[in-house]
Protein backbone atom coordinates (compact mmCIF):
# COMPACT_ATOMS: atom_id res chain seq x y z
CA UNK A 1 0.00 0.00 0.00
CA UNK A 2 2.58 1.97 0.90
CA UNK A 3 4.17 1.94 -2.62
CA UNK A 4 1.38 2.48 -4.11
CA UNK A 5 0.93 5.84 -2.78
CA UNK A 6 4.37 6.23 -2.94
CA UNK A 7 4.35 5.67 -6.89
CA UNK A 8 1.80 7.82 -7.46
CA UNK A 9 3.19 10.59 -5.69
CA UNK A 10 6.10 10.12 -7.65
CA UNK A 11 3.80 10.69 -11.05
CA UNK A 12 2.12 13.36 -10.06
CA UNK A 13 4.36 16.66 -10.48
CA UNK A 14 4.94 14.80 -14.17
CA UNK A 15 1.55 14.80 -14.78
CA UNK A 16 1.12 18.25 -13.78
CA UNK A 17 4.03 19.38 -16.02
CA UNK A 18 2.26 17.45 -18.99
CA UNK A 19 -1.04 19.80 -18.60
CA UNK A 20 0.71 22.61 -18.12
CA UNK A 21 3.12 22.15 -21.39
CA UNK A 22 -0.55 20.98 -23.46
CA UNK A 23 -1.73 24.11 -21.85
CA UNK A 24 1.05 26.46 -23.62
CA UNK A 25 0.70 24.48 -26.54
CA UNK A 26 -2.57 25.34 -26.78
CA UNK A 27 -2.81 29.01 -25.39
CA UNK A 28 0.21 30.13 -27.59
CA UNK A 29 -1.67 28.13 -30.96
CA UNK A 30 -3.80 31.09 -31.05
CA UNK A 31 -2.73 34.44 -32.34
CA UNK A 32 -2.29 36.99 -30.55
CA UNK A 33 -1.09 37.56 -26.89
CA UNK A 34 -4.31 38.97 -25.59
CA UNK A 35 -2.94 42.22 -24.99
CA UNK A 36 -4.36 44.53 -27.51
CA UNK A 37 -7.92 43.82 -26.76
CA UNK A 38 -10.76 46.80 -26.80
CA UNK A 39 -11.92 48.59 -29.13
CA UNK A 40 -9.22 51.73 -29.66
CA UNK A 41 -5.96 50.42 -31.40
CA UNK A 42 -3.15 50.81 -28.36
CA UNK A 43 -0.15 53.66 -29.12
CA UNK A 44 2.76 52.01 -29.35
CA UNK A 45 4.30 53.20 -26.60
CA UNK A 46 1.40 51.62 -24.52
CA UNK A 47 1.58 48.62 -26.02
CA UNK A 48 5.21 47.88 -25.11
CA UNK A 49 5.17 49.28 -21.95
CA UNK A 50 2.10 46.54 -21.73
CA UNK A 51 4.22 43.68 -22.91
CA UNK A 52 7.27 44.67 -20.36
CA UNK A 53 4.56 44.45 -17.94
CA UNK A 54 3.98 40.91 -19.14
CA UNK A 55 6.82 39.62 -19.49
CA UNK A 56 6.96 39.45 -23.56
CA UNK A 57 9.70 42.11 -23.82
CA UNK A 58 12.28 42.79 -21.19
CA UNK A 59 14.85 45.79 -21.41
CA UNK A 60 18.66 43.93 -21.38
CA UNK A 61 20.46 44.94 -18.67
CA UNK A 62 23.41 44.78 -20.26
CA UNK A 63 22.36 47.56 -22.99
CA UNK A 64 19.54 48.82 -22.08
CA UNK A 65 17.63 47.77 -25.26
CA UNK A 66 14.26 46.05 -25.27
CA UNK A 67 14.50 42.74 -26.08
CA UNK A 68 12.02 39.67 -26.62
CA UNK A 69 11.75 37.56 -23.70
CA UNK A 70 11.95 33.71 -24.76
CA UNK A 71 8.80 32.25 -24.49
CA UNK A 72 9.91 28.74 -22.72
CA UNK A 73 11.00 31.20 -20.15
CA UNK A 74 8.35 33.43 -19.82
CA UNK A 75 6.00 30.00 -19.50
CA UNK A 76 8.07 28.34 -17.75
CA UNK A 77 10.21 30.16 -15.10
CA UNK A 78 8.81 33.79 -15.41
CA UNK A 79 5.16 33.63 -14.89
CA UNK A 80 4.75 30.61 -12.61
CA UNK A 81 7.37 32.46 -10.48
CA UNK A 82 5.67 35.92 -10.47
CA UNK A 83 2.03 33.49 -10.12
CA UNK A 84 3.47 31.29 -6.53
CA UNK A 85 6.14 33.44 -5.34
CA UNK A 86 6.10 37.11 -6.05
CA UNK A 87 1.86 36.66 -6.41
CA UNK A 88 1.80 39.60 -9.09
CA UNK A 89 0.70 38.22 -12.07
CA UNK A 90 -1.25 40.68 -13.95
CA UNK A 91 -4.50 39.12 -15.69
CA UNK A 92 -4.57 40.37 -19.07
CA UNK A 93 -8.58 41.67 -19.24
CA UNK A 94 -8.18 43.27 -15.94
CA UNK A 95 -5.69 45.49 -16.02
CA UNK A 96 -5.23 46.08 -12.00
CA UNK A 97 -5.99 42.79 -10.74
CA UNK A 98 -3.60 39.98 -10.20
CA UNK A 99 -4.53 36.59 -10.82
CA UNK A 100 -3.73 35.95 -7.40
CA UNK A 101 -6.47 38.42 -6.74
CA UNK A 102 -9.21 36.86 -9.07
CA UNK A 103 -8.60 33.97 -7.95
CA UNK A 104 -9.06 34.71 -4.55
CA UNK A 105 -12.35 36.23 -5.23
CA UNK A 106 -13.80 33.42 -7.08
CA UNK A 107 -12.74 30.18 -6.28
CA UNK A 108 -14.12 29.65 -3.11
CA UNK A 109 -17.73 30.22 -4.68
CA UNK A 110 -17.26 27.84 -7.11
CA UNK A 111 -15.14 25.17 -4.97
CA UNK A 112 -18.17 26.03 -2.34
CA UNK A 113 -21.21 25.32 -4.85
CA UNK A 114 -18.77 22.34 -6.45
CA UNK A 115 -18.50 20.53 -3.34
CA UNK A 116 -21.79 21.06 -1.80
CA UNK A 117 -23.14 19.67 -5.53
CA UNK A 118 -20.76 16.47 -5.46
CA UNK A 119 -22.31 15.85 -1.75
CA UNK A 120 -25.84 16.25 -2.68
CA UNK A 121 -25.59 13.79 -5.89
CA UNK A 122 -23.55 11.25 -4.19
CA UNK A 123 -25.92 10.96 -1.19
CA UNK A 124 -29.37 11.17 -3.68
CA UNK A 125 -27.39 8.81 -6.08
CA UNK A 126 -26.86 6.30 -3.33
CA UNK A 127 -30.30 6.69 -1.93
CA UNK A 128 -32.18 6.50 -5.01
CA UNK A 129 -30.10 3.75 -6.47
CA UNK A 130 -29.97 1.47 -2.83
CA UNK A 131 -34.27 1.76 -3.16
CA UNK A 132 -34.04 1.31 -6.87
CA UNK A 133 -32.22 -1.66 -6.37
CA UNK A 134 -34.46 -2.95 -3.03
CA UNK A 135 -37.93 -2.39 -5.30
CA UNK A 136 -36.66 -4.08 -8.14
CA UNK A 137 -39.32 -5.18 -10.50
CA UNK A 138 -41.89 -2.71 -8.51
CA UNK A 139 -43.25 0.19 -9.89
CA UNK A 140 -40.98 2.45 -7.45
CA UNK A 141 -38.31 1.24 -9.10
CA UNK A 142 -39.61 1.55 -12.93
CA UNK A 143 -40.42 5.04 -11.53
CA UNK A 144 -37.10 6.22 -10.23
CA UNK A 145 -35.29 4.34 -13.43
CA UNK A 146 -37.10 6.32 -15.28
CA UNK A 147 -36.36 9.65 -13.68
CA UNK A 148 -32.64 9.05 -13.90
CA UNK A 149 -32.69 8.45 -17.24
CA UNK A 150 -34.28 11.89 -18.10
CA UNK A 151 -32.09 13.00 -15.60
CA UNK A 152 -29.30 12.09 -17.23
CA UNK A 153 -30.60 13.26 -20.37
CA UNK A 154 -31.80 17.02 -19.62
CA UNK A 155 -29.06 19.85 -19.90
CA UNK A 156 -28.49 21.75 -16.50
CA UNK A 157 -29.67 25.24 -18.26
CA UNK A 158 -33.10 24.09 -19.25
CA UNK A 159 -33.38 21.63 -15.24
CA UNK A 160 -31.75 25.44 -13.84
CA UNK A 161 -34.17 27.57 -15.79
CA UNK A 162 -36.83 25.17 -14.62
CA UNK A 163 -36.24 25.54 -11.42
CA UNK A 164 -35.55 29.25 -11.36
CA UNK A 165 -38.74 30.40 -12.61
CA UNK A 166 -40.95 27.57 -10.62
CA UNK A 167 -39.15 28.10 -7.38
CA UNK A 168 -37.77 31.16 -7.23
CA UNK A 169 -40.33 33.57 -9.51
CA UNK A 170 -43.60 31.57 -9.11
CA UNK A 171 -43.20 30.62 -5.29
CA UNK A 172 -41.06 33.29 -4.27
CA UNK A 173 -39.46 30.53 -2.03
CA UNK A 174 -35.52 31.22 -2.59
CA UNK A 175 -33.22 34.54 -4.32
CA UNK A 176 -33.33 33.58 -8.05
CA UNK A 177 -29.79 34.69 -8.22
CA UNK A 178 -26.20 35.40 -5.72
CA UNK A 179 -24.05 34.01 -3.64
CA UNK A 180 -23.42 34.64 0.55
CA UNK A 181 -26.75 33.22 2.12
CA UNK A 182 -27.12 29.30 2.35
CA UNK A 183 -30.70 29.95 0.60
CA UNK A 184 -28.62 31.10 -2.59
CA UNK A 185 -27.03 28.01 -2.82
CA UNK A 186 -29.88 25.39 -2.50
CA UNK A 187 -31.38 25.76 -5.97
CA UNK A 188 -27.36 25.93 -8.08
CA UNK A 189 -26.21 23.05 -5.89
CA UNK A 190 -29.59 20.91 -6.83
CA UNK A 191 -29.28 21.74 -10.49
CA UNK A 192 -25.80 20.68 -10.58
CA UNK A 193 -25.64 17.64 -8.53
CA UNK A 194 -29.42 15.94 -10.08
CA UNK A 195 -27.26 14.79 -13.47
CA UNK A 196 -24.76 13.19 -11.86
CA UNK A 197 -27.10 12.00 -8.79
CA UNK A 198 -29.15 10.09 -11.50
CA UNK A 199 -26.12 8.66 -13.08
CA UNK A 200 -24.40 7.38 -9.67
CA UNK A 201 -28.24 6.44 -8.72
CA UNK A 202 -27.76 3.94 -11.74
CA UNK A 203 -24.84 2.43 -10.81
CA UNK A 204 -25.83 1.90 -7.29
CA UNK A 205 -28.51 0.30 -8.49
CA UNK A 206 -26.75 -1.97 -11.19
CA UNK A 207 -24.41 -2.78 -8.80
CA UNK A 208 -26.54 -3.73 -5.93
CA UNK A 209 -28.23 -5.83 -8.28
CA UNK A 210 -24.65 -7.79 -9.32
CA UNK A 211 -24.28 -7.73 -5.64
CA UNK A 212 -27.80 -9.70 -5.10
CA UNK A 213 -26.43 -12.62 -7.05
CA UNK A 214 -23.39 -13.28 -5.27
CA UNK A 215 -23.10 -16.33 -3.06
CA UNK A 216 -22.96 -14.33 0.12
CA UNK A 217 -26.00 -12.89 -0.08
CA UNK A 218 -27.43 -16.01 -0.16
CA UNK A 219 -25.50 -17.02 3.22
CA UNK A 220 -26.44 -13.82 4.36
CA UNK A 221 -30.44 -14.50 3.76
CA UNK A 222 -29.90 -18.23 5.11
CA UNK A 223 -28.53 -16.60 8.13
CA UNK A 224 -31.74 -15.55 8.84
CA UNK A 225 -30.70 -11.96 8.95
CA UNK A 226 -33.56 -9.22 7.92
CA UNK A 227 -33.75 -8.18 4.67
CA UNK A 228 -32.43 -4.69 5.47
CA UNK A 229 -29.06 -5.61 6.90
CA UNK A 230 -28.63 -8.17 4.23
CA UNK A 231 -29.10 -4.93 2.27
CA UNK A 232 -27.25 -2.33 3.62
CA UNK A 233 -24.50 -4.60 5.39
CA UNK A 234 -24.07 -7.25 2.86
CA UNK A 235 -24.74 -5.44 -0.54
CA UNK A 236 -24.43 -1.93 0.10
CA UNK A 237 -20.56 -2.24 1.15
CA UNK A 238 -19.52 -3.95 -2.51
CA UNK A 239 -22.06 -2.00 -4.37
CA UNK A 240 -20.35 0.97 -3.56
CA UNK A 241 -16.68 0.24 -5.02
CA UNK A 242 -17.88 1.34 -8.59
CA UNK A 243 -19.69 4.63 -7.44
CA UNK A 244 -16.02 5.71 -5.42
CA UNK A 245 -14.57 5.05 -8.84
CA UNK A 246 -16.60 7.29 -10.40
CA UNK A 247 -16.00 10.06 -7.96
CA UNK A 248 -12.95 11.14 -9.89
CA UNK A 249 -14.67 11.85 -13.38
CA UNK A 250 -18.01 13.11 -11.62
CA UNK A 251 -15.83 15.75 -10.09
CA UNK A 252 -13.98 17.02 -12.67
CA UNK A 253 -17.52 17.08 -14.74
CA UNK A 254 -19.11 18.98 -11.69
CA UNK A 255 -16.45 21.07 -10.79
CA UNK A 256 -16.22 22.28 -14.30
CA UNK A 257 -19.88 22.20 -14.91
CA UNK A 258 -20.84 24.65 -12.34
CA UNK A 259 -19.64 27.10 -14.93
CA UNK A 260 -22.94 27.04 -16.89
CA UNK A 261 -25.02 26.95 -13.70
CA UNK A 262 -23.02 30.04 -12.20
CA UNK A 263 -24.36 31.63 -15.22
CA UNK A 264 -27.78 30.96 -15.07
CA UNK A 265 -27.81 31.95 -10.57
CA UNK A 266 -25.62 34.55 -11.59
CA UNK A 267 -22.90 33.09 -9.31
CA UNK A 268 -19.75 35.31 -8.92
CA UNK A 269 -17.51 32.45 -8.86
CA UNK A 270 -14.81 31.40 -12.10
CA UNK A 271 -17.11 30.60 -14.57
CA UNK A 272 -17.66 34.28 -16.28
CA UNK A 273 -13.78 34.78 -15.83
CA UNK A 274 -12.88 31.43 -17.78
CA UNK A 275 -15.32 32.05 -20.56
CA UNK A 276 -13.76 35.99 -20.69
CA UNK A 277 -10.00 34.85 -20.62
CA UNK A 278 -10.53 32.18 -23.21
CA UNK A 279 -12.32 34.03 -25.22
CA UNK A 280 -10.16 37.28 -25.04
CA UNK A 281 -7.19 34.72 -24.74
CA UNK A 282 -5.87 36.08 -21.53
CA UNK A 283 -2.96 33.61 -21.61
CA UNK A 284 -1.96 34.06 -17.43
CA UNK A 285 -5.33 33.46 -16.25
CA UNK A 286 -6.23 30.73 -18.52
CA UNK A 287 -2.68 28.77 -17.42
CA UNK A 288 -3.73 29.62 -14.00
CA UNK A 289 -7.39 28.56 -14.03
CA UNK A 290 -6.24 25.17 -15.90
CA UNK A 291 -3.30 24.33 -13.50
CA UNK A 292 -5.76 25.07 -10.12
CA UNK A 293 -8.33 23.26 -11.57
CA UNK A 294 -5.84 19.96 -12.62
CA UNK A 295 -4.02 20.32 -9.23
CA UNK A 296 -7.31 19.71 -7.76
CA UNK A 297 -9.00 17.34 -9.46
CA UNK A 298 -5.67 15.07 -9.58
CA UNK A 299 -4.98 15.38 -5.91
CA UNK A 300 -8.23 14.47 -5.43
CA UNK A 301 -8.08 11.81 -7.74
CA UNK A 302 -5.44 10.44 -5.77
CA UNK A 303 -7.56 10.27 -3.00
CA UNK A 304 -10.09 8.52 -4.10
CA UNK A 305 -7.67 5.64 -5.43
CA UNK A 306 -5.81 5.56 -1.88
CA UNK A 307 -9.53 5.16 -0.34
CA UNK A 308 -9.97 2.46 -3.35
CA UNK A 309 -6.90 0.79 -2.18
CA UNK A 310 -8.13 0.98 1.42
CA UNK A 311 -11.46 -0.66 0.73
CA UNK A 312 -10.36 -3.16 -2.08
CA UNK A 313 -7.64 -5.55 -1.30
CA UNK A 314 -7.30 -6.52 -5.00
CA UNK A 315 -5.94 -3.33 -6.41
CA UNK A 316 -3.24 -3.01 -3.23
CA UNK A 317 -1.65 -5.88 -5.93
CA UNK A 318 -0.73 -3.73 -8.79
CA UNK A 319 -2.36 -3.03 -12.31
CA UNK A 320 -2.42 -6.89 -12.57
CA UNK A 321 -5.33 -7.53 -10.81
CA UNK A 322 -7.44 -5.02 -12.26
CA UNK B 1 -38.67 0.07 -30.08
CA UNK B 2 -40.48 3.72 -29.13
CA UNK B 3 -37.48 5.82 -29.02
CA UNK B 4 -36.21 4.27 -31.89
CA UNK B 5 -39.20 5.14 -33.84
CA UNK B 6 -38.74 9.04 -31.96
CA UNK B 7 -34.87 8.75 -33.33
CA UNK B 8 -36.01 7.92 -36.51
CA UNK B 9 -38.91 10.35 -36.80
CA UNK B 10 -36.35 12.95 -35.33
CA UNK B 11 -33.54 12.18 -37.83
CA UNK B 12 -35.80 12.05 -40.99
CA UNK B 13 -37.86 15.31 -40.22
CA UNK B 14 -34.66 17.38 -39.12
CA UNK B 15 -32.66 16.69 -42.55
CA UNK B 16 -35.30 16.27 -44.88
CA UNK B 17 -36.71 19.51 -43.96
CA UNK B 18 -33.16 20.58 -44.48
CA UNK B 19 -33.67 22.33 -47.75
CA UNK B 20 -36.29 24.60 -46.25
CA UNK B 21 -35.31 25.11 -42.93
CA UNK B 22 -31.81 26.33 -44.14
CA UNK B 23 -32.75 29.60 -45.57
CA UNK B 24 -35.99 30.03 -43.64
CA UNK B 25 -34.12 30.38 -40.48
CA UNK B 26 -32.32 32.99 -41.57
CA UNK B 27 -35.41 35.31 -42.60
CA UNK B 28 -36.07 37.62 -40.49
CA UNK B 29 -39.56 39.29 -39.95
CA UNK B 30 -39.03 42.45 -37.91
CA UNK B 31 -42.81 43.07 -38.30
CA UNK B 32 -43.26 39.65 -36.46
CA UNK B 33 -40.85 39.57 -33.55
CA UNK B 34 -40.59 37.48 -30.56
CA UNK B 35 -44.91 36.12 -31.95
CA UNK B 36 -46.45 33.51 -29.71
CA UNK B 37 -47.04 30.26 -31.84
CA UNK B 38 -50.01 30.82 -33.93
CA UNK B 39 -51.29 29.46 -37.08
CA UNK B 40 -48.69 31.43 -39.48
CA UNK B 41 -45.50 30.77 -37.43
CA UNK B 42 -46.04 27.18 -35.30
CA UNK B 43 -43.70 27.65 -33.03
CA UNK B 44 -43.45 31.57 -32.46
CA UNK B 45 -40.61 33.69 -33.59
CA UNK B 46 -37.48 35.24 -32.07
CA UNK B 47 -36.26 38.93 -31.37
CA UNK B 48 -35.52 39.25 -35.19
CA UNK B 49 -38.45 37.37 -36.46
CA UNK B 50 -36.74 34.44 -37.13
CA UNK B 51 -39.17 31.42 -37.11
CA UNK B 52 -38.58 29.13 -34.76
CA UNK B 53 -39.77 25.70 -36.42
CA UNK B 54 -37.49 26.73 -38.97
CA UNK B 55 -34.43 27.52 -36.17
CA UNK B 56 -35.69 24.28 -34.86
CA UNK B 57 -35.51 22.02 -37.48
CA UNK B 58 -32.12 23.58 -38.85
CA UNK B 59 -30.76 23.37 -35.31
CA UNK B 60 -32.10 19.78 -35.11
CA UNK B 61 -29.89 18.99 -37.85
CA UNK B 62 -26.69 20.20 -37.14
CA UNK B 63 -26.58 19.02 -32.89
CA UNK B 64 -27.38 15.80 -34.70
CA UNK B 65 -24.74 15.69 -37.10
CA UNK B 66 -22.52 17.09 -34.61
CA UNK B 67 -23.34 14.52 -32.33
CA UNK B 68 -22.86 11.75 -34.90
CA UNK B 69 -19.29 13.74 -35.64
CA UNK B 70 -18.20 14.21 -32.17
CA UNK B 71 -18.95 10.05 -31.76
CA UNK B 72 -17.06 9.01 -34.83
CA UNK B 73 -14.25 10.99 -33.45
CA UNK B 74 -14.30 9.18 -30.14
CA UNK B 75 -14.67 5.48 -31.38
CA UNK B 76 -12.54 6.02 -33.63
CA UNK B 77 -9.32 7.03 -30.84
CA UNK B 78 -10.69 5.06 -28.35
CA UNK B 79 -11.28 1.63 -30.08
CA UNK B 80 -7.94 2.00 -31.69
CA UNK B 81 -6.25 3.13 -28.52
CA UNK B 82 -7.88 0.39 -26.46
CA UNK B 83 -7.30 -2.13 -28.89
CA UNK B 84 -3.64 -1.74 -28.97
CA UNK B 85 -3.33 -1.54 -25.68
CA UNK B 86 -5.95 -4.81 -24.99
CA UNK B 87 -3.92 -6.29 -28.16
CA UNK B 88 -0.22 -5.14 -26.57
CA UNK B 89 -1.20 -6.06 -22.69
CA UNK B 90 1.41 -6.19 -19.98
CA UNK B 91 3.39 -3.17 -19.51
CA UNK B 92 2.12 -1.28 -22.65
CA UNK B 93 -1.26 -2.20 -21.16
CA UNK B 94 -0.86 -0.58 -17.81
CA UNK B 95 0.93 2.34 -19.15
CA UNK B 96 -1.56 3.26 -21.39
CA UNK B 97 -4.43 2.64 -18.96
CA UNK B 98 -3.02 4.32 -16.22
CA UNK B 99 -3.03 7.19 -18.45
CA UNK B 100 -6.75 7.18 -19.34
CA UNK B 101 -7.17 6.78 -15.45
CA UNK B 102 -5.37 10.28 -14.93
CA UNK B 103 -7.01 11.64 -18.31
CA UNK B 104 -10.73 11.09 -16.89
CA UNK B 105 -9.86 13.37 -13.79
CA UNK B 106 -9.11 16.38 -15.94
CA UNK B 107 -11.14 19.39 -16.30
CA UNK B 108 -12.94 18.89 -19.61
CA UNK B 109 -14.65 21.86 -19.86
CA UNK B 110 -11.47 23.73 -19.72
CA UNK B 111 -9.90 22.10 -22.17
CA UNK B 112 -12.69 21.47 -24.72
CA UNK B 113 -13.13 25.30 -24.52
CA UNK B 114 -9.53 25.98 -25.12
CA UNK B 115 -9.11 23.61 -27.99
CA UNK B 116 -12.28 25.20 -29.84
CA UNK B 117 -10.77 28.72 -29.15
CA UNK B 118 -7.68 27.74 -30.55
CA UNK B 119 -7.95 25.00 -32.92
CA UNK B 120 -10.41 27.47 -34.50
CA UNK B 121 -8.00 30.49 -34.80
CA UNK B 122 -6.09 27.67 -36.92
CA UNK B 123 -8.74 27.25 -38.83
CA UNK B 124 -9.49 30.26 -39.40
CA UNK B 125 -6.20 31.09 -40.53
CA UNK B 126 -5.71 28.48 -43.09
CA UNK B 127 -9.29 29.66 -44.37
CA UNK B 128 -10.03 26.34 -45.05
CA UNK B 129 -13.72 26.85 -44.51
CA UNK B 130 -16.04 29.16 -43.85
CA UNK B 131 -15.62 30.61 -40.45
CA UNK B 132 -19.16 29.70 -39.89
CA UNK B 133 -18.88 26.19 -40.12
CA UNK B 134 -14.98 26.16 -39.00
CA UNK B 135 -16.50 26.33 -35.58
CA UNK B 136 -18.63 23.58 -36.29
CA UNK B 137 -15.65 21.48 -37.35
CA UNK B 138 -13.88 22.23 -34.33
CA UNK B 139 -16.17 21.76 -31.36
CA UNK B 140 -17.21 18.12 -33.07
CA UNK B 141 -13.62 17.52 -32.96
CA UNK B 142 -12.96 19.00 -29.86
CA UNK B 143 -15.54 17.30 -28.01
CA UNK B 144 -15.05 13.99 -29.71
CA UNK B 145 -11.28 14.24 -28.43
CA UNK B 146 -11.99 14.31 -24.72
CA UNK B 147 -14.94 11.49 -25.12
CA UNK B 148 -12.78 8.39 -26.09
CA UNK B 149 -11.38 7.60 -22.66
CA UNK B 150 -14.56 5.18 -21.49
CA UNK B 151 -14.87 3.76 -25.16
CA UNK B 152 -11.11 2.95 -24.69
CA UNK B 153 -11.26 0.97 -21.33
CA UNK B 154 -14.68 -1.23 -22.60
CA UNK B 155 -12.66 -1.63 -25.73
CA UNK B 156 -9.74 -2.71 -24.08
CA UNK B 157 -11.05 -5.14 -21.72
CA UNK B 158 -13.08 -7.12 -24.60
CA UNK B 159 -9.76 -6.92 -26.16
CA UNK B 160 -7.81 -8.72 -23.44
CA UNK B 161 -10.43 -11.61 -23.88
CA UNK B 162 -10.47 -11.73 -27.28
CA UNK B 163 -6.74 -12.16 -27.70
CA UNK B 164 -6.58 -15.15 -26.00
CA UNK B 165 -9.37 -16.92 -28.23
CA UNK B 166 -8.01 -19.81 -30.81
CA UNK B 167 -8.86 -17.68 -33.88
CA UNK B 168 -6.30 -15.19 -32.92
CA UNK B 169 -3.65 -17.38 -31.81
CA UNK B 170 -4.25 -18.67 -35.37
CA UNK B 171 -3.86 -15.66 -37.25
CA UNK B 172 -0.67 -15.10 -34.72
CA UNK B 173 0.47 -18.44 -36.57
CA UNK B 174 -0.05 -17.52 -39.50
CA UNK B 175 2.56 -15.16 -39.26
CA UNK B 176 0.44 -12.01 -39.70
CA UNK B 177 1.46 -8.81 -38.53
CA UNK B 178 -0.32 -7.54 -35.77
CA UNK B 179 -1.99 -4.53 -37.58
CA UNK B 180 -3.63 -6.55 -39.61
CA UNK B 181 -4.73 -9.31 -36.96
CA UNK B 182 -5.72 -6.09 -34.82
CA UNK B 183 -7.84 -4.96 -38.40
CA UNK B 184 -9.07 -7.67 -39.54
CA UNK B 185 -9.59 -10.55 -37.00
CA UNK B 186 -10.46 -8.31 -33.56
CA UNK B 187 -12.08 -5.13 -34.67
CA UNK B 188 -15.10 -6.67 -36.26
CA UNK B 189 -15.73 -8.82 -33.40
CA UNK B 190 -16.02 -5.98 -31.54
CA UNK B 191 -18.68 -4.22 -33.54
CA UNK B 192 -21.58 -4.68 -30.71
CA UNK B 193 -19.78 -2.44 -27.76
CA UNK B 194 -18.19 0.23 -30.62
CA UNK B 195 -22.05 0.54 -31.54
CA UNK B 196 -23.74 0.94 -28.04
CA UNK B 197 -20.85 3.04 -27.18
CA UNK B 198 -21.18 5.33 -30.05
CA UNK B 199 -24.90 5.66 -28.78
CA UNK B 200 -24.18 6.87 -25.63
CA UNK B 201 -21.71 9.15 -26.72
CA UNK B 202 -24.30 10.70 -29.20
CA UNK B 203 -25.77 12.35 -26.63
CA UNK B 204 -22.96 13.11 -24.36
CA UNK B 205 -21.70 15.39 -27.13
CA UNK B 206 -24.83 17.14 -27.87
CA UNK B 207 -24.98 17.76 -24.40
CA UNK B 208 -21.68 19.25 -24.05
CA UNK B 209 -21.99 21.41 -27.11
CA UNK B 210 -25.33 22.67 -25.62
CA UNK B 211 -22.91 23.87 -22.36
CA UNK B 212 -20.44 25.02 -24.37
CA UNK B 213 -23.09 27.47 -26.39
CA UNK B 214 -24.80 28.22 -23.57
CA UNK B 215 -21.03 29.62 -21.83
CA UNK B 216 -20.96 31.46 -25.37
CA UNK B 217 -18.06 29.58 -26.66
CA UNK B 218 -20.41 27.25 -29.07
CA UNK B 219 -21.30 27.51 -32.68
CA UNK B 220 -21.08 30.78 -33.69
CA UNK B 221 -24.67 33.09 -34.69
CA UNK B 222 -26.32 33.08 -37.04
CA UNK B 223 -25.52 28.85 -37.11
CA UNK B 224 -28.06 27.15 -34.61
CA UNK B 225 -27.86 24.04 -33.31
CA UNK B 226 -31.04 23.12 -30.01
CA UNK B 227 -28.41 23.61 -27.56
CA UNK B 228 -27.48 27.38 -28.56
CA UNK B 229 -31.30 28.14 -29.46
CA UNK B 230 -31.67 27.13 -26.09
CA UNK B 231 -29.50 28.91 -24.13
CA UNK B 232 -30.71 31.81 -26.42
CA UNK B 233 -33.86 31.43 -25.07
CA UNK B 234 -32.92 30.67 -21.29
CA UNK B 235 -30.83 33.87 -21.81
CA UNK B 236 -34.24 35.80 -22.96
CA UNK B 237 -36.23 34.96 -20.28
CA UNK B 238 -37.53 37.44 -18.08
CA UNK B 239 -40.94 37.74 -15.29
CA UNK B 240 -42.00 40.78 -17.39
CA UNK B 241 -42.47 39.24 -20.74
CA UNK B 242 -42.45 35.58 -20.52
CA UNK B 243 -41.21 33.94 -24.33
CA UNK B 244 -41.69 30.26 -23.09
CA UNK B 245 -41.98 29.03 -26.54
CA UNK B 246 -38.28 30.28 -27.29
CA UNK B 247 -37.39 27.65 -24.49
CA UNK B 248 -39.81 25.60 -24.49
CA UNK B 249 -39.39 23.65 -27.99
CA UNK B 250 -36.02 23.57 -28.49
CA UNK B 251 -35.95 22.05 -25.13
CA UNK B 252 -38.78 19.42 -25.78
CA UNK B 253 -36.99 18.53 -29.16
CA UNK B 254 -33.11 18.13 -26.97
CA UNK B 255 -34.28 16.23 -24.42
CA UNK B 256 -36.49 13.74 -26.41
CA UNK B 257 -33.59 13.20 -28.97
CA UNK B 258 -31.02 12.73 -25.73
CA UNK B 259 -33.73 10.37 -23.97
CA UNK B 260 -34.23 8.61 -27.27
CA UNK B 261 -30.74 8.12 -27.81
CA UNK B 262 -29.88 7.30 -24.11
CA UNK B 263 -32.86 4.54 -24.13
CA UNK B 264 -31.64 2.63 -27.66
CA UNK B 265 -27.91 2.52 -25.97
CA UNK B 266 -29.17 1.00 -22.53
CA UNK B 267 -30.74 -0.83 -24.67
CA UNK B 268 -28.17 -2.34 -27.06
CA UNK B 269 -26.20 -2.72 -24.09
CA UNK B 270 -28.51 -4.80 -22.26
CA UNK B 271 -28.82 -6.91 -25.49
CA UNK B 272 -24.85 -7.17 -26.30
CA UNK B 273 -24.05 -7.98 -22.69
CA UNK B 274 -25.90 -11.27 -22.86
CA UNK B 275 -23.63 -11.85 -25.25
CA UNK B 276 -20.34 -10.71 -23.27
CA UNK B 277 -21.15 -12.63 -20.44
CA UNK B 278 -19.78 -15.89 -21.47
Amino acid sequence: MFRFILRRLLTFPLLLLAIYGGAVLLVTATPGEGLETGEKELPPEVLQQKRIAYNYDRISPVDGQIQPVPAWERYFWIWPKRLLWDGDLPAHQYEDWTVVEIMRSALPVSLQLGVLALALAVMLGIGVGVISAAQRGRWLDHVSVSLCLIGISLPTFVVGAALLIAVGLWLRAVPVGGWGRPTQALLPAITLALPYAAYIARLTRSAMLDAYAEDYIRTARAKGLPEWRVLLDHALPNALLPVLSYLGPAAAAIFTGSFVVEKIFTVPGMGTHIVESINNRDQSLILATVMVYSVFLASFNLIVDVVYGLLDPRIRVGAKAT
Amino acid sequence: MVSLCVLGAMLATCFVTLGWSAPAMRQTELSAVRQAPCPTHPLGTDELGRSLLARTLYGGAISLSLGLLAAGVAVVIGAGYGAVAGYLGGRWDAIMMRLVDILYALPYMLLVMLLTVSLGAWLERWQLVGSEWSRFIVLALAIGSVSWLTMARVIRGQVLSLREQPFVEAARALGLPTRRILLRHILPNLIGPIVVFATLTVPQAILQESFLSFLGVGVQPPQATWGSLAADGVRMLNPVRFEWWLVAFPCVALSATLLALNFVGDGLRDAFEVRSTR
